[in-house]
């Protein structure tokens, strides 16, 4: 047999007595790191014992998403395992196990398949050993339910007795063959969290639940405006305060996730390191951000969308033309105000600096750029930190950033002692990254025949990338691509135009990104485009997306304009579009393709005295393959609040540079109260795995705006709708 | 110092009087499934029943609660046995952080009465945020923990 010994799979003994099924992977392929013999590095494995127990070792971070059980499953699938025997081991954050940042909705995206196939190749490692054993064919066994049976002669051999036996077996990876669809155990099904228990008991551990020997715990002041410092501070009262035991100031740091630095209280439980940091007196150098108004600046980014500003890649035809032959033109400007992520666990980490070392304990969506800031921040080489990612109590892209695990780092390395950094909820609402102010400026016309004939598309917002290049004052073409120069129209003349905007805040990405605006502003326009040409919002859109179509590319999951418009035609269907509804109430409509995945929502409200209630919400989903079926619905359903939360009140504030929203009060959130009835349906077919976690959000707002028009007649074009006395 | 009776067992602390009992709870007492959200009463995620009574601790001084029974979401009620059952058959949480709280008022909910309506359990747990969005299971999970206790 001619094959490569690098597509040779080895087991490894334990000195448990267990074995350790190893290999890397890069996206898609499965090599084993055994060529030089000595540089062996699991990235990704699957650990079986003696009494038939299976540890997976799960690389993503936990917030919600479920992939803990996720990622575990597609591996217990192929590897016909029964799901009673396993255990899921979190990741440290290290290369070794390939990327780690559980963002940007691409976990099952693009680790679906490398897991599947680690399962399917310890599957077929463990029937080559029981096909020794029997001294028959591996043809002649199957695996079934963690057990190997004999089809010749009905023997069962359990996975466990198959640990002493399995030693020496190598087994080509080329040959290994994934599951037919069909013959999936948990893939596609609804299998139950594995964390179950522990989140009804209290008994999931979080960031802000680890507890170390002798650990301190502390509270940062820092200050009002984004990167101001400190002149001088007076401690007295602070120092007085019961529990606090020490007071120190924490220099700026740089970068992108460098601390902002301030005053740091340590004391001996939270309370007293809040407390004491209230009664701190701090003179602020309020910096170059000091004078920063989002009033103003709203005015002004507003101002600049309504005059020709960078024309970008996306644009077509002739916009002057079309909008001068047109028999209707219209247009509207659209605004969304600074947003924060606020996780229900806030910003928090576990440090210990000792000897040399680092060890950190955090709720972390991406170990290993913690791992590199941490140890480039301490000056250590990255093998001397550690960190260990806990239960993320939810994350939204905060917790992607690890300034705060390098504050707790850095406190650490000052007082020589293990600390526990907690934020409070104003510190994570007045100090975040955040999700960018946009205003968007749209033009559209509409010919005789009452086709859109042209589509003018002017966006302005501070770029995320402001955060690690300074004075980057226009939008990167990642933001761009979500949502406004991939709007999924086909229209023949189209100018799209992107407007300077400054960043007077680190400006952050949270979830679904500049889908949010993007989203808002094409749906909510589409929508005002249908109004004027007199039809029907549904129909209309489904006219605009026209023809069936492809969008060839560099893209492995190219935009398929059918499988956008099977969304909307679901979603028409389950939410009855076009039926009689009571007086007051209205349906709306929104879609959008985003992380390759494609939503369709309809929402029922009514509006009655100028009170908004939602009343209904359809959500249809196409993501290709799923693992995890209710797991994509509950993300389904919690995005729609997450949407409905940007709707009814999204809004963050700064004057004098200082944000002026403090907690869940004057930043709300929506409750069990606004909650509507909903259904979501997932649409089947054989597409590969794309993005559930942020695709279900970006319809929300726009959905529940164009409803309000259909309700009122009210054309809602800023948000929040707390802004419009409607919430 | 004070001693506070927390699930049946009485723990020993050493806290400032104005100290919220949630702190008391998680930083003296030692028990972490009571979870701090906001500090300011407005999110729930730090529910605990102080004799039967539901109250955010972020905001009730621990003195009140001394010589009282403290219930936290490691306990086990009578109703939380319902509750659970339920949010584990319909999968409710999600990233679970809030689901401490949201147990504990719908424990809560269950003790004061016999069959919510939709409308009761607006009511009674719209102090609980949860940012992943939970709600409609949430409301689902209520309504069959109360089948499930009919069932018994």
């Amino acid at each position: 047999m001619n094959v490569s010994r690098r597509n040779f799979v080895k087991i490894f003994g334990l000195a448990s007595g267990g074995i350790l099924l190893g290999c890397n992977f890069s996206e898609g392929t499965i090599v084993n790191g055994l060529e030089d013999g000595v540089s062996f590095v699991p990235n990704l494995f699957v650990q079986l014992q003696k009494d038939g127990s299976l540890t997976i070792v799960v690389t993503r971070s936990e917030m919600g998403q479920g992939i803990r059980t996720s990622m575990a499953s597609a591996i217990a699938d192929e590897l016909e395992a029964d799901w009673k025997y396993v255990t899921i081991k979190q990741a440290t954050g290290d290369a070794k196990f390939g990327d780690q940042n559980t963002d940007g909705s691409r976990s099952i995206r693009t680790m679906l398949e490398p897991m599947r196939k680690m399962g399917a190749m310890a599957k077929e490692m463990l029937v080559s050993a029981a096909a020794k054993k029997w001294k028959v064919a591996t043809t002649d066994c199957k695996a079934d339910n963690h057990f190997v049976i004999n089809t010749l002669t009905n023997e069962k051999i359990f996975y466990g007795d198959l640990v002493g036996l399995a030693k020496d077996i190598a087994v080509n990876a080329d040959n290994i063959k994934l599951k037919d669809k069909k013959d999936f155990k948990y893939i596609g099904k609804g299998l139950e969290s594995f964390d179950i228990d522990a989140f009804t008991h209290g008994t999931a551990t979080y960031g802000i639940d680890v507890r170390l020997p002798n650990m301190k715990f502390a509270a940062i002041a820092r200050c009002p405006a984004t990167f101001g410092t400190v002149n001088s501070f007076d401690d007295k009262d602070a120092l007085g305060i019961k529990g606090v035991e020490k007071v120190l100031s924490l220099e700026k740091g740089s970068g992108a996730f460098g601390v902002l630095g301030g005053v740091a209280v340590i004391a001996s439980n939270t309370w007293s390191a809040f407390q004491g940091k209230n009664n701190l007196r701090i003179d602020w150098d309020m910096g170059s951000n000091g004078s920063y108004d989002t009033e103003k600046f709203k005015e002004k980014i507003i101002g600049r969308v309504q005059r020709p500003a960078k024309v970008t890649p996306g644009s077509s035809g002739n916009v002057r033309k079309a909008f001068k032959g047109a028999d209707t033109v219209i247009d509207a400007t659209y605004f969304i105000p600074h947003l924060v992520h606020t996780p229900m666990e806030v910003p928090n980490a576990t440090a210990n600096v000792k000897d040399g070392k680092c060890e950190i304990w955090a709720p972390t969506q991406d170990p290993q750029t913690a791992r590199a800031e941490v140890a480039n921040n301490l000056g250590f080489d990255k093998e001397n930190v550690t960190i260990n990612v806990t239960f993320l109590g939810g994350g939204f892209g905060r917790k992607s950033k690890p300034d705060f695990i390098v504050e707790a780092a850095l406190l650490s390395q000052k007082i020589n002692a293990p600390v526990q950094l907690v934020w409070s909820r104003e510190d994570d609402v007045q100090h975040s990254y955040y999700h960018a102010m946009s205003a968007q400026y749209l033009k559209g016309s509409i010919d005789k025949n009452g086709k859109v004939s042209g589509w003018l598309h002017r966006t302005a917002f501070p770029s995320i990338v402001s955060t690690f290049k300074p004075l980057s004052d226009y939008a990167s073409g990642f933001e761009l691509a979500q949502g406004f120069n991939n709007n999924p129209y086909e229209i023949p003349n189209v100018q799209l135009e992107n407007a300077k905007a400054e960043a007077h805040v680190r400006i952050g990405w949270m979830r679904s990104v500049c889908n949010i605006h993007h989203s808002f502003a094409v749906n909510s326009f589409a929508d005002e485009l249908a109004i004027a040409a007199g039809k029907d919002p549904v129909q209309f859109k489904l006219d605009l997306i026209g023809k069936d179509r492809i969008r060839e590319g560099r893209s492995p999951h190219p935009f398929n304009s059918a499988r956008l418009k099977n969304v909307i035609k679901e979603v028409k269907e389950m939410s009855g579009w076009g039926k009689q509804l009571p007086k007051g109430h209205g349906m709306g409509v929104a879609f959008h393709y985003s992380f390759y995945s494609y939503v369709a929502t309809i929402v029922e409200v009514s509006v009655i005295n100028n009170k908004l209630k939602i009343h209904n919400l359809y959500s249809a989903l196409d993501c290709g393959l799923y693992v995890n079926k209710d797991s994509v619905l509950n993300q389904m359903e919690g995005a729609a609040v997450f949407g409905m939360s940007i709707a009814l009140f999204g809004k963050i504030t700064a004057k004098e540079g200082a944000i002026e929203q403090h907690n869940f009060f004057d930043y709300q959130m929506a409750r069990m109260k606004d909650t509507p009835k909903m259904e979501v349906r997932i649409l089947d077919n054989d597409e590969k795995p794309t993005g559930v976690g942020e695709p279900g959000v970006p319809p929300i707002a726009p959905a529940i705006c164009n409803a309000i028009f259909a309700a009122s007649g009210k054309r809602i074009r800023t948000l929040p709708l707390s802004d419009h006395g409607m919430v | 110092m004070q001693t506070l009776s927390i699930n049946g067992t009485s723990y020993t602390v050493d806290a400032p009087d104005d100290m919220p009992l949630l702190w008391a709870i998680r930083d003296l007492a030692g028990l972490t499934g009571t979870k701090f959200g906001c500090g300011v009463a407005q999110c729930g995620a730090c529910s605990v029943m102080v004799d039967g009574v539901l109250v955010k601790s972020c905001s009730t001084p621990v003195t009140t609660a001394i010589g009282k029974e403290i219930t936290t979401i490691e306990n086990t009620t009578p109703n939380m046995v319902f509750v659970r059952q339920a949010w584990k058959g319909l999968n409710v949480p999600q990233c679970g952080y809030c689901q401490s709280g949201q147990i504990i008022a719908a424990t809560a909910l269950l003790d004061a009465k016999e069959t919510p309506t939709d409308e009761d359990i607006d009511t009674a747990m719209s102090g609980n945020i949860c940012r992943c969005g939970t709600y409609v299971r949430i409301k689902k999970a209520i309504h069959e923990a109360v089948e499930l206790r009919k069932q018994v």
